[in-house]
């Protein structure tokens, strides 16, 4: 097989399978009578059509790649963080907490400690199906799903509770939600006009910081090695049950994060449904991402237009957005099924073989 | 039998030929298997044995040449249809489901017993005592694959095959797991099969191959550089053309060392993973500079016995002193720094990480040490430089040190894992099967080293089932037996007869 050959194989199969599912998005669009060829246009282009729109979709990416940051270590550590969404719960109540306790301190303090409260918040969310797995074996899938749902509930308890914001008690509205926090805890904008905020350079710094940690550093090596092949890890004198625990509270200290960055820059104070799927997305951005930050940056900045594409569809074309879900349903499909394709060989070299059958009629001929 | 089972008398491989990027892995090969024969395929590792039997397994297709089966052409688009054809192929590394029972995983091949609801495990059981029976191949269909040795999954592999009907069988390596008496077993087994089938087998063991084969066939480089009965010629013979040169493995024969128990074993228990006490009782001790060779039939405890000396297995009661420090019970990690080196028997899964590249499996043991790591951060260089220096001392054949651990040739894997082992400069060394399935020029070299540690001073404790292998390196050879020593041999008086008894668990006294 020639190398020019297996080049082409590649991008063949890649386009092959970007067809297929721009086909079978189609057909769904079809089936509920909308309008395929606008729906499409309007998904992938109008979000990038200007400066605010861009903003949207840079917004929603930030979330996106700090949480996949996190489950990229867990997954290379051999742990599936699914838990995320609950620990990005566990980050903003975190944050919010410590912005609701010290109003006064100036923001060179109270910011970095908030940061640092969902942060330990999330990590202290990821800590718990670590320890579980790794002393008592307990399936992460099953612990990470239940926190979720223990998290999801504690937090509308204190948005309806404890953090209820005061004049909503008073107005008498009780809209589920914290005051709203000082400013000493707001992430500045960074374009005017777009809600652009600094948490663009936490994103970026976060992803450099992963990157350096799994493969720059002794610890990242060994937390590789125990997600690579737990045997030769152990093997190696390894301690792969402790890097477990460790890779999980990494995992959710990034959730967390994402939830303190999240209020700090767009919401400003803790409403219902901010974690929105984030933590179910960041899974899909992070393998998307090929669990690798470089990868992971422009998969979030994907997701992040295929979410603004979304509410625009509903908006113009009157599309629902969550068609738009259905879409990246099939979208993670067919990526499966196109790593699977090109991991196979063999398949490689049958269509070698009816490549080389062609070219050579074609030289008789 | 399958109804319409056709006997294969004679299979043809014409003017084969392969190619493979960068590579010619068959070169217009060409040999022939008649009734009743025996085709011994011999050659070293990447000669293109394996390739050539998995064009006749319908794994690749030739780019040019063709087989033929009764005379007549066949073209084998996938492994099902060789398998039609009758050709069984057990493989080098087993296809078995771990956590599957024996039962299961032949069940799993087995489509007469299959119907849209219901699968007749019970016509899967008949066959098995079929075959069992008929070829005097036990096996406990009840048991799942993963608590089994590895000689056990190969019997286990040789049964699946033929419960599923081959008629022609094609084995690679077959001996590779087994012990001496399994190995004599299976010869004679397979002499008696050849009433009613032809048989084609890849080995690196000459005696083998001298014992079972009608013909040889010699692969170098992916060519035939040699064919003839077997019968003419000696396996020195075979062993020259095999590898172009002469071979020599080497022979312990320095004199007896005096030196201190390095490692002293007493009264050790640990369990299976079955639960039961695979090592009971089992007392033993090696001096420093001393090789004792640990004979045994597989799956009499010497898994259990390496784990548990290197923390990986909960020692149930009884000591392990490496000079003078407990062992029992500590952390793989104790047990690395106490100074031990460990040569596993799974050195695909267990010995090196298979995804990563052979430079970061060179520091597997070793990130966090000064010379890899400093504050946490890995000095790449350092790293690079010490991978370098490894694959030249050690021979490693790959292109860099970049390349993925699990793609490299067994005899390549091991010399990762001997080569770091050694390198890390152990005050004793445990090392399981070290040269199973090995070319002779591998195992020539993975002996010399084991030498030459031994003269540095080193404890070996050398765990292996090729008697050749233990009476060539070891000082003293321990036999082992339902997880106890059964007897400790000095070498002078060892002999291959009397270790053979002893690992069938007969002692001496009883014998005489």
């Amino acid at each position: 097989m020639t190398k020019q050959f297996k080049a082409l194989y590649k991008t063949v199969v890649i386009l092959l399978a970007a067809a297929a599912a721009m086909l079978l998005g189609a057909l769904i669009l079809w089936t509920i009578g909308a309008d395929v060829t606008k729906t499409y246009s309007v998904i992938i282009l109008e979000p990038l059509k200007n400066k605010i729109q861009i903003g949207e979709v840079l917004i929603r990416a930030i979330p996106l790649t700090i949480i996949a940051l996190g489950i990229s270590v867990a997954y290379r550590s051999g742990i599936i963080n699914i838990g995320a969404e609950g620990q990005m719960a566990m980050g903003i109540l975190a944050a919010t907490a410590v912005a609701l306790a010290l109003p006064g301190l100036p923001k060179y303090a109270l910011l970095p400690l908030a940061m640092i409260a969902g942060t330990l918040g999330g990590a202290a969310w990821g800590f718990i199906p670590g320890i579980l797995k790794a002393k008592l074996h307990v399936s992460e899938l099953l612990s990470t799903v239940m926190l979720n749902y223990i998290a999801a509930q504690f937090y509308t308890f204190c948005l309806r509770g404890p953090m209820l914001d005061p004049a909503e008690i008073t107005m008498g509205s009780g809209t589920p939600q914290s005051m709203r926090l000082t400013k000493a805890i707001w992430l500045d904008r960074l374009v005017p006009g777009t809600r652009i905020h600094t948490g663009v350079y936490i994103a970026l710094a976060m992803a450099f910081i992963i990157w350096l940690l799994l493969w720059r550093t002794s610890w990242g090596y060994k937390m590789r090695a125990a997600g690579a092949s737990e045997r030769a890890a152990r093997y190696g004198g390894i301690g792969v049950a402790g890097y477990l625990v460790v890779a999980m509270m990494i995992s959710g200290a990034f959730a967390g994060l994402a939830g303190a960055v999240e209020i700090a820059g767009v919401h400003r104070r803790a409403i219902e449904g901010i974690t929105g799927g984030y933590g179910f997305s960041g899974i899909v951005v992070a393998l998307f991402g090929g669990l690798h930050p470089a990868g992971i940056i422009p998969a979030s900045f994907f997701f992040g237009l295929l979410i603004v594409g979304a509410d625009m569809t509903q908006r113009m074309v009157g599309v629902p957005a969550n068609m738009v879900l259905v879409l990246q349903g099939i979208i993670i499909l067919v990526i499966v099924a196109t790593r699977m394709v090109l991991a196979n060989p063999y398949l490689m070299e049958r269509v070698w073989r009816r490549y080389q059958k062609l070219t050579r009629r074609d030289k008789e001929a | 039998m399958e109804p319409n089972a056709r006997k294969i008398t004679s299979l043809r491989v014409e003017h084969i030929t392969k190619r493979f990027p960068g590579v010619l892995a068959c070169n217009d090969i060409s040999l022939s298997v008649a009734e009743g024969e025996v085709l011994a395929l011999v050659g070293e590792n990447g000669a293109g044995k394996t390739t050539l039997m998995n064009i006749l397994m319908g794994l690749y297709r030739p780019d040019e040449g063709r087989i033929l089966i009764n005379g007549e052409e066949v073209v084998f688009r996938s492994p099902n249809d060789a398998f039609a054809a009758g050709l069984g192929m057990v493989h080098q590394q087993y296809m078995l489901v771990a956590n599957m029972t024996v039962l299961e995983n032949i069940a799993l091949g087995f489509t007469q017993a299959w119907s849209p609801l219901k699968l007749n495990l019970d016509m899967v059981r008949a066959r098995i005592d079929e075959v069992a029976a008929k070829y005097g191949l036990a096996v406990d269909p009840d048991a799942f694959v993963w608590q089994l040795s590895v000689g056990e999954q190969q019997r286990v592999e040789l049964v699946k095959t033929l419960c599923l009907g081959a008629r022609f069988l094609i084995l690679d390596e077959p001996t590779s797991a087994l012990t001496p008496q399994e190995t004599d077993e299976l010869i004679l087994l397979l002499k008696r099969m050849t009433s009613k089938l032809s048989i084609v087998f890849i080995s690196h063991k000459l005696h083998e191959v001298k014992n079972l084969s009608d013909k040889v066939t010699i692969l170098r480089h992916g060519s035939v550089v040699f064919e003839g009965s077997t019968a003419d010629h000696s396996s020195g013979d075979i062993a020259a053309l095999m590898t172009g040169r002469e071979i020599h493995l080497p022979r312990n024969e320095a004199p007896t060392c005096e030196g201190n128990p390095a490692l002293e074993i007493r009264g050790l228990k640990v369990r299976s993973d079955r639960g039961f006490l695979a090592v009971d009782g089992l007392d033993l001790s090696v001096c420093a500079g001393e090789i004792v060779g640990l004979a045994g039939v597989s799956g009499n405890g010497q898994r259990e016995l390496a784990e548990a000396i290197n923390g990986l297995r909960k020692v149930e009661g009884g000591e392990i002193l490496l000079f003078g420090q407990e062992l029992a019970n500590r952390s793989p990690r104790a047990v690395i720094d106490a100074g031990m080196g460990y040569i596993p028997e799974e050195r695909n899964t267990e010995g090196i990480v298979p995804s990563f590249s052979m430079k970061e499996n060179f520091i597997l043991k070793d990130a966090d040490e000064a010379q890899f790591s400093a504050r946490s951060f890995l000095r790449l260089k350092e790293i690079d430089r010490n991978a370098e220096a490894l694959r030249t001392e050690f021979d490693i054949r790959s292109p860099d040190t970049k390349v993925a651990a699990g793609s490299l040739s067994g005899g390549n894997i091991q010399k990762v894992i001997l080569a770091r082992e050694i390198s890390r400069k152990p005050r004793f060394l445990i090392a399981v099967y070290p040269t199973r399935g090995l070319d002779m020029g591998a195992a020539e070299f993975i002996h010399k080293r084991l030498l030459e540690k031994r003269l540095e001073g080193i404890g070996i404790l050398l765990i292996s089932e090729e008697l050749e292998e233990i009476l060539d390196l070891s000082d003293r050879v321990a036999v082992i037996f339902k997880g106890r020593i059964i007897d400790t041999l000095d070498r002078r008086s060892a002999d291959s007869r009397k270790i053979g008894i002893l690992m069938a668990g007969v002692h001496n006294d009883e014998a005489v």
